[in-house]
């Protein structure tokens, strides 16, 4: 194998390379172009496809490309946000993987300046109840999560997790950050200013995470993935928490004229970005450049992923006051290199140059892919194992859906990180759909803002375009149920390999689908993340669009949470007209053996904008004691969680339900979007019109349904034992 | 009455303590590299992972110059109150008995507990009265009280035991469901739930704000 193609280069794209610099390459120079034209580094076949999201908005005040996103909060302060994945290092290591998945994250946030004030997650496993390694990539990665997010001080505030076979080598780890920032203190990574000095700040370099970006991130896992152990980076939280102080006191005494975090393809990627966003060239001497072992070779120091570094441009003048700052923190500070009018990233030792790279061919040169989409004319995904027989009794079904690893409370996992530190945290884990952090420690009204993460693969492979649709609908309605507006959102786009037509057909299918959600919603992607090659040797994972959106809400006092919360409340269903729960793609349909497939009901996506709107406007108003989304498990499943929030049951009767269901099972968990359970005074839905259905009264220790299914009736103990016990028992078995 | 937050590298919970503080006095943040309490009438050695907890919990934020000054502080009766981390680091500088050991689920919790007031006599806790139940939320990995059998009679004969964990609420295994000590004399409080994350009903609570005021009332 040739070398290039050893680093992940076709020989097409060496070729061009050879065109393009006019001579072979050595080797600094080949690893360098390497990572630069990687899947990962540069969207080779999902630039065009981004390039169809709507990304502008009034409230945007920093859009894709930059570090993270930003939205603007008013009073002067914005909310920078981002997603991205840690899949293939979290695959191999997962403690380290997602633990440096959530230092990543962190770092991009505030590489904008911006103060990280939750962290929020994205997981899927394979089959907990059958799969020894499912189990234990969730343990591990769980606590790494906690590991990172704990030690550094940002609360992990919410997230989601879901099981199907598909993920079973190829588990997915996305993370989201949210942080906060004055808004003309929101400093972008371009270089600038000939003459200034590049630092290099924050931990030494070392020969972990060498070819992450390029070996393991852009190609599907294989047998030899365990081999790809040392490609996966440490994570060192105290060093990220003392480099987020020292940036942002960096940043707040304005010594700073742009700075960047180190993250795939470290020093390579940093630097040749700050140099093409500003125009100009670097000179990087890497025998500065501190190292954690002797004998490192230029090309290596290029490009480890050692994690906790950033890089900066500091005018000479400045640039004791920002070593001083380094000291004051304990961060190793050092000049590496200079801003040049060259054009060129150009690395030396000492005085010799080994490598001399054209800035713009290695950002804006990078081949671009048309994909060839084709819908596969067989099924891609197997039928998982059966797990409950047809015909089952109402309550047994519903028993059986709450205990499931998929919908089973997520205590045992949420408990492990600290959902409160920084004092903002009005919504909890398992209080509403949402989380809820506010934006001032004291007043009133207190503002706050609602954040949401999900994605649901296996209604993305029934029908990719409904399917991302549905994640971007189901972040909408969280958010409405605690009473926000959405502003912004980051997605984070898992697929399997894009050179193959049917992952092509998924990918181009959900992209168009969360691009026409957001122009129906109003709402713009601010920044995000790809991640492809997600395949094992069984196959690509089901496609999974991960969505996290951020809206504001003008009170935190009158969040809406999701229990029901007194006795003798009125219980009502809120649904969009045409309405139309299935069994395809449920949760019911995966526990009876069933494929993904199948058809998903449409959504009426100005229909839906308007019921969410009518939702948050009645938890702002403070009329709703409880709201809670109808989503996975369906109607039955969310009434019940609103019982065990609560710790009340409910007698209610189904038969004024406007839904257009096929039969009484698809009315009680069926899936699809546009309906809510909302609790309280019975005059508080006469803001809904038609769309509220009364269905009966908040009361008693149990949930008592009626409907054309008969009765069901199971007893609130009963529910909240095998809901707290579902996924409590698999992690137990770790 | 001025309230002086220690920040070591590595401290998460310090701006939290420093906005507890501030709602019933004045309160500063003092840099744990400097020499001088700037004159606080309380010291607070808040949460986090000071040093990344490596080698040991609070192991080596005792070593921090400010920690000296803190020592002299509480030794002549000077008001200090540890918070998880802090507990941590306190009982690693000798200025309370025992030692926090990693739960017996060796996993970080996150929970809300329920405490009960054993000792309202305190520096810390005047502002409550014994077997007053408190709801603070407790997150640790390294919160399992312990000393050894003797030191722990002792303890409860001295009224050394200032907070348990409500029946049911102890998660740690913590020796004798203690969930906050203090010194013979009372004025050195160590505790692992944190009561500056219960002072805004927003959060949940507002139980933790009775031992801010409880140092506060002593204020001349």
């Amino acid at each position: 194998m040739s070398r290039h193609a050893e680093l992940g280069l076709t020989d097409p794209e060496f070729e061009r390379i050879v065109a393009l610099m006019g001579r072979e390459l050595n080797e600094v120079e080949l690893a360098v172009f390497s990572l630069m034209w990687s899947e990962h580094c540069g969207y080779k076949h999902s630039r065009k496809l981004l390039s169809t999201l709507p990304t502008e908005g009034p409230r945007v005040v920093m859009g894709p490309g930059e570090n993270a996103g930003a939205v603007d909060l008013g009073g002067g302060i914005a909310c920078a946000f981002k997603v991205e994945s840690h899949n293939h290092p979290s695959a191999v290591e997962p403690f380290q993987g997602a633990a440096t998945g959530v230092g990543g994250i962190l770092r991009d946030v505030f590489a904008v300046g911006a103060r990280p004030i939750a962290i929020l997650d994205s997981l899927r496993f394979g089959e907990p109840g059958e799969s020894p390694r499912a189990r234990y990539l969730l343990d591990r990665a769980v606590a790494g999560i906690g590991h990172y997010g704990n030690s550094i001080g940002v609360a992990t505030v919410g997230g989601e997790i879901y099981f199907e076979p598909a993920y079973e080598q190829n588990c997915l780890v996305n993370a989201m950050c949210i942080g906060l920032i004055e808004t003309e203190k929101l400093i972008r990574s371009a270089a600038a200013g000939v003459g200034n000095v590049v630092v290099l700040f924050g931990a030494r370099t070392g020969r972990d995470g060498i070819g992450g970006a390029s070996v393991l991130a852009s190609a599907e896992l294989g047998d030899a993935s365990e081999a790809k152990r040392p490609t996966v980076q440490i994570g060192d939280p105290f060093e990220e928490a003392k480099l987020l102080e020292c940036s942002l006191e960096l940043l707040d005494a304005e010594l700073l004229v742009a700075l960047q975090d180190l993250g795939a393809a470290g020093l390579t990627s940093a630097s040749a970005e700050m140099a093409a966003k500003g125009g100009v060239g670097l000179d990087l001497d890497v025998a500065r450049v501190p190292l954690r072992e002797p004998g490192m070779e230029p090309f290596e120091i290029m490009i480890s992923e050692s994690q906790e570094r950033m890089l900066c441009v500091v005018a000479p003048e400045r640039f004791e006051a920002v070593m001083a700052v380094c000291e004051k923190w304990e961060v190793n500070a050092t000049a590496v290199g200079a801003v040049t009018d060259s054009g060129r990233l150009r690395v030396l030792v000492g005085n010799d140059l080994v490598g001399d790279l054209p800035v713009a061919a290695l950002v804006d040169e990078c081949p671009v892919y048309e994909l060839e989409p084709a819908r596969p004319s067989i099924p891609l995904y197997p039928a998982p194992s059966r797990a409950l027989a047809d015909g089952t009794a109402p309550g047994e079904t519903l028993l059986a859906l709450l205990g499931s690893a998929n919908l089973a409370s997520r205590r045992p996992v949420f408990e492990q990180y600290d959902c409160l530190v920084g004092s903002r945290t009005a919504r909890r884990p398992a209080q509403a759909d949402a989380a809820v952090l506010m934006l001032a420690a004291e007043g009133a009204p207190r503002p706050a803002l609602g954040v949401s993460i999900d994605g649901n693969g296996r209604r993305v492979a029934c029908d990719p375009y409904r399917g991302a649709i549905e994640a971007v609908l189901e972040c909408s309605a969280n958010l409405a149920c605690v009473g926000a507006e959405p502003l912004g959102l980051t997605n984070c786009l898992n697929f399997g390999n894009p050179e193959k037509p049917h992952i092509a057909w998924q990918l181009t299918r959900a992209v168009a689908g969360l691009g026409d959600a957001c122009r129906a919603l109003g709402v713009p992607v601010v920044g995000g993340n790809v991640s492809l090659y997600n395949e094992g040797g069984d196959g690509p994972i089901l496609p999974t669009p991960v969505v996290g959106m951020v809206g504001e809400l003008p009170d935190a006092a009158r969040a809406g949470g999701l229990g029901f919360a007194q006795a003798g409340d009125t219980v009502a269903l809120i649904s969009a007209r045409g309405w139309a729960p299935s069994l395809n793609g449920s949760e019911l349909a995966k526990l009876r053996g069933a494929a993904p497939e199948g058809e998903l009901p449409p959504a009426d996506l100005g229909e839906l904008r308007a019921v969410h709107a009518a939702i948050r406007q009645a938890v702002r108003s403070g009329a709703l004691r409880s709201a809670h989304d109808v989503a996975e498990g369906g109607l039955a499943v969310a009434l019940a969680e609103c019982c065990v929030a609560g710790g009340l049951g409910a007698a209610l009767d189904l038969g004024c339900a406007p839904a257009d269901a096929r039969d009484a099972e698809a009315l009680l968990f069926g899936e699809g979007p546009g309906a809510f359970v909302v609790s309280g005074v019975r005059a508080a839905f006469a803001a809904f019109g038609a769309a509220a259905a009364v269905l009966g009264t908040v009361g008693g220790e149990a949930l008592r349904l009626d409907g054309s299914h008969g009765r069901l009736e199971v007893g609130v103990a009963e529910l909240s034992g095998v809901h707290a016990g579902g996924l409590a028992t698999l992690l137990a078995r770790a | 009455m001025k309230f002086g937050v220690i920040q070591f590298p590595g401290s998460c919970d310090e701006r939290d303590a420093l906005h507890a503080a501030s709602l019933v006095g004045d309160a500063v943040l003092l840099w744990h590299r400097d020499h001088d309490l700037q004159g606080v009438d309380a010291v607070i050695v808040p949460g986090g992972f000071s040093y990344g907890d490596y080698l040991r919990a609070g192991a080596l934020a005792r070593f921090s110059p400010l920690m000296v000054e803190v020592e002299r502080f509480a030794r002549h009766g000077g008001l200090v109150l540890g918070i998880c981390n802090g507990f941590q680091v306190l009982c690693e500088a000798g200025l309370l008995p025992g030692a926090l050991l990693p739960n017996t689920s060796l996993r970080f919790v996150c929970r809300q507990v329920e405490l009960e007031v054993v000792n309202a006599q305190t520096k810390w806790t005047g502002a409550c009265a014994r077997g007053d139940r408190l709801s603070i939320p407790a997150k640790h990995q390294t919160g399992r009280y312990w000393a050894p059998d003797p030191v722990l009679d002792e303890l409860e004969a001295g009224d050394q035991v200032v907070l348990r964990y409500a029946t049911g609420n102890g998660f740690n295994g913590s020796a004798r469901d203690i969930a906050a000590v203090s010194n013979r004399a009372g004025n050195v409080v160590g505790l692992m739930p944190h009561p500056e994350h219960a002072v805004d009903p927003l959060t949940g609570s507002v139980d933790g704000l009775r031992l801010f005021r409880s140092a506060a009332l002593l204020a001349v």
